[in-house]
């Protein structure tokens, strides 16, 4: 890897001097466990003190370090509190507009389809303006993995009312609580997509406690494996919090998420299609579809004819 | 070379050329009256190693555009008038992170959801403002099917060069006729320049590449911005495209593009042979308008007539150029009507009668321009 040259990024984020390796002086009997991913720039970022998004930033420069694939991985990031993380992850970055990571994450995809492409979105972007996008990136069976926060409320813009806001929950614009006569119901995300025959990998975590941390990091691991082996659509949904716009401390917030959002949100595997025995998703979608002959293999082979 | 000319639709020849110009990634959603670009390439692209895509919707294909230009390849969408709108705002976001694409706009009549026959009344949106903030896009506007052909290779070059969105107005009218055209010579994909700014991984090699219009610090998104006008400026002075017709000695000068421009090509040969000195400049980029072609018109030139097929909105450009040096009219048809040449010469003929003009030497008809 050659040496990365921050001072051009500087005028945009603080760069940190040095590899914390460097600076910390260690005592008798400390030993380093853990050093920054090398996919993770060494850069303050923008995220409010008792932010998750900095645990998922980190989970997933881990993971590009593990596999070792940050030379060939395209990020994309959203709109929203994470837009910014194109200026933290160190493989090559792309910026799309609110909603459109799936759409840009394809457009990177065909024309690089043996690289590693992620979207990473927040629920205002993935669930609300970029619904179309995400289900039908979904359901084409894109080779992308998404990671999606969500936290419940719009962060960026001040604590607005979000597509997976609790029935009741106080936001900016709820502010007598969500009325589901009104304002309707929260989106589950993970259920939804896991009708969709394009998805291989669907599942919800959180990272609320170091075991809860490390599931994740399996799951985002196994998320990207997913999609370059080539099975399909993955998407790791992280139940998530926000101190800031919820008003309360990061501890307190992992408690009313897991008192609220968890029963709302269960954790768990949506969909696996290698564990329910396919190779691939369009092994599993003809399974799915097998009284229907036309969907069977290999009529539906784009332009074999 | 044995020229192979073929009988194309306009629809297909800028297909065609767009695979022959390098294009091997087209995203799309069904609009009348582009149907057989998005047709042709659903049959062509797979056979070509490339991508045919139809996206969920116009807002998608355009960010799918967005995803494939930013990683380095010769990327394309088209569409009609209202799904035109809709991609507003993924053009502004690739104009905003300096990326090269194509975008036809094969135009109906508007607003709303018009009507499906020719119109040109997207000359402001594409000229303009097709999305928010400040920027330009190049315009081109063929007005036969071999020059729809040519230009989506001008239009992917200067895209490149520039590192810019390029658009290819054409109409209804024009996407759907029959003309015999031969096409360029193929390029390979692989023989392109390469794309240094590309997001398609940096393999360990470089820091990571960045594609984005976001600029939080108010000092740099200025300084980013005057970087972009000043290559516009570039662009204004060397991609002007117009054509001229019998222009020289022009008292009447005629301004129409794409399909009005064959119909004002019609009426001034008729005007002439009624001894009326009338001319044509006929803009094949837009956006730089070609002020400068359009100077060589003032010194014969007693008035100007913008020919449309909306409301006036080209006219304004001609009103720019013209400064007040002469008159400057406006005759169009909307909702869907094309002009006829009659029609035409009735503007032309007033025009005429109203500053006493007329009486023409009779070499006239040979002295056809380039």
């Amino acid at each position: 890897m050659i040496e990365k040259d921050l001072t051009a990024r500087a005028e945009n984020v603080p760069v940190i001097p040095a590899r914390s390796e460097e600076i910390i002086e260690l005592a008798e009997g400390e030993k380093i466990v853990k050093t920054r991913p090398h996919a993770l720039l060494p850069v303050v970022t923008n995220y409010c003190p008792g932010c998750p998004h900095g645990i998922m930033n980190r989970l997933v420069a881990e993971v590009l370090d593990e596999l070792d694939i940050e030379g060939k991985t395209i990020g994309v990031a959203p709109v929203g509190c994470s837009v910014m993380s194109y200026d933290f992850f160190g493989c090559d970055m792309v910026e799309a507009a609110h909603g459109r990571s799936p759409a840009v994450a394809t457009g990177i995809k065909r024309v690089h389809p043996d690289k590693v492409v992620f979207a990473y979105q927040g629920d205002g972007d993935l669930a609300s303006i970029g619904m179309a996008e995400t289900v039908h990136a979904a359901t084409r069976g894109e080779k992308i993995t998404i990671i999606f926060i969500n936290n419940a409320i719009y962060g960026m813009t001040g604590g607005q009312m979000a597509p997976t806001s609790l029935p009741n929950q106080v936001t900016q614009t709820s502010p007598y609580g969500r009325d589901v006569h009104t304002a309707g119901f929260p989106v589950r995300i993970c259920e939804l997509l896991s009708t969709l025959d394009g998805v291989a990998y669907a599942e919800r975590v959180c990272v609320d406690s170091p075991k809860s941390i490390r599931n994740a990091k399996r799951a985002l691991k196994k998320a990207f494996e997913c999609q370059i082996e080539g099975i399909g659509y993955s998407i790791i949904e992280v139940v998530s919090t926000c101190p800031t716009n919820w008003g309360m401390t990061p501890q307190k917030a992992f408690e009313w998420m897991r008192e609220n959002m968890l029963p709302y949100y269960p954790l768990g595997v949506y969909r696996d299609v290698k564990a329910d025995g396919f190779q691939d998703i369009y092994g599993a979608a003809a399974k799915r579809a097998e009284g229907c002959p036309i969907a069977q293999p290999p009529a539906a082979n784009e332009g074999s004819k | 070379m044995a020229t192979n000319k073929v009988l194309m639709k306009g629809n297909e020849a800028l297909a065609e050329a767009a695979l022959r110009a390098g294009c091997r990634f087209f995203f799309g959603y069904p609009i009348t009256p582009q149907t057989e670009l998005a047709a042709y390439m659903s049959k062509r692209l797979p056979k070509e190693g490339g991508t045919y895509l139809q996206a969920e919707s116009e807002v998608a294909a355009i960010n799918m555009v967005y995803g494939a230009a930013a990683a380095g390849a010769r990327a394309m969408t088209s569409s009609s008038s209202p799904g035109i709108s809709l991609k507003g705002e993924g053009v502004s976001y690739i104009a905003g992170a300096d990326l090269p694409c194509v975008i036809i706009n094969v135009q109906r009549g508007g607003p709303g959801l018009g009507s499906i026959q020719p119109s040109q009344s997207d000359y402001w949106q594409a000229t303009r403002a097709l999305g928010h903030g400040d920027f330009f896009m190049p315009v081109f506007a063929p007005s036969t099917v071999q020059e729809m052909a040519n230009c989506v290779y001008d239009a992917f070059n200067v895209a490149d060069k520039y590192r810019t969105p390029v658009m290819i107005l054409a109409d209804g009218m024009l996407g759907q006729m029959m003309e015999p055209v031969v096409m360029p010579e193929p390029i390979d994909p692989a023989t392109l320049p390469e794309k240094p700014w590309a997001t398609c991984g940096h393999g360990g090699e470089r820091f990571h590449n960045v594609a984005n219009s976001l600029y939080l610090v108010a000092s740099k998104l200025e300084e980013k911005n005057v970087e972009r006008f000043k290559r516009y400026e570039i662009i204004k002075a060397t991609e002007q495209r117009a054509e001229t017709f019998l222009c020289e000695d022009a008292e009447i000068v005629l301004v129409a593009f794409g399909a009005s421009a064959r119909i004002a090509h019609s009426a001034v040969v008729t005007a002439r042979e009624k001894g009326i000195r009338a001319g044509l400049v006929r803009p094949i980029t837009l956006w730089p308008f070609p002020v400068d072609t359009l100077a060589t018109t003032f010194d014969t030139a007693r008035a100007y007539l913008s020919v449309e097929m909306n409301m006036g909105q080209m006219v304004d450009d001609v009103r720019l150029a013209v400064n007040g040096r002469a008159p400057v009219e406006f005759f169009g048809r909307t909702g869907g009507i094309i002009p006829t040449p009659a029609e035409v010469l009735a503007q032309i003929e007033r025009i005429a009668a109203e500053k006493g003009l007329g009486g023409c030497c009779c070499t006239c008809k040979n002295s056809d321009e380039a």
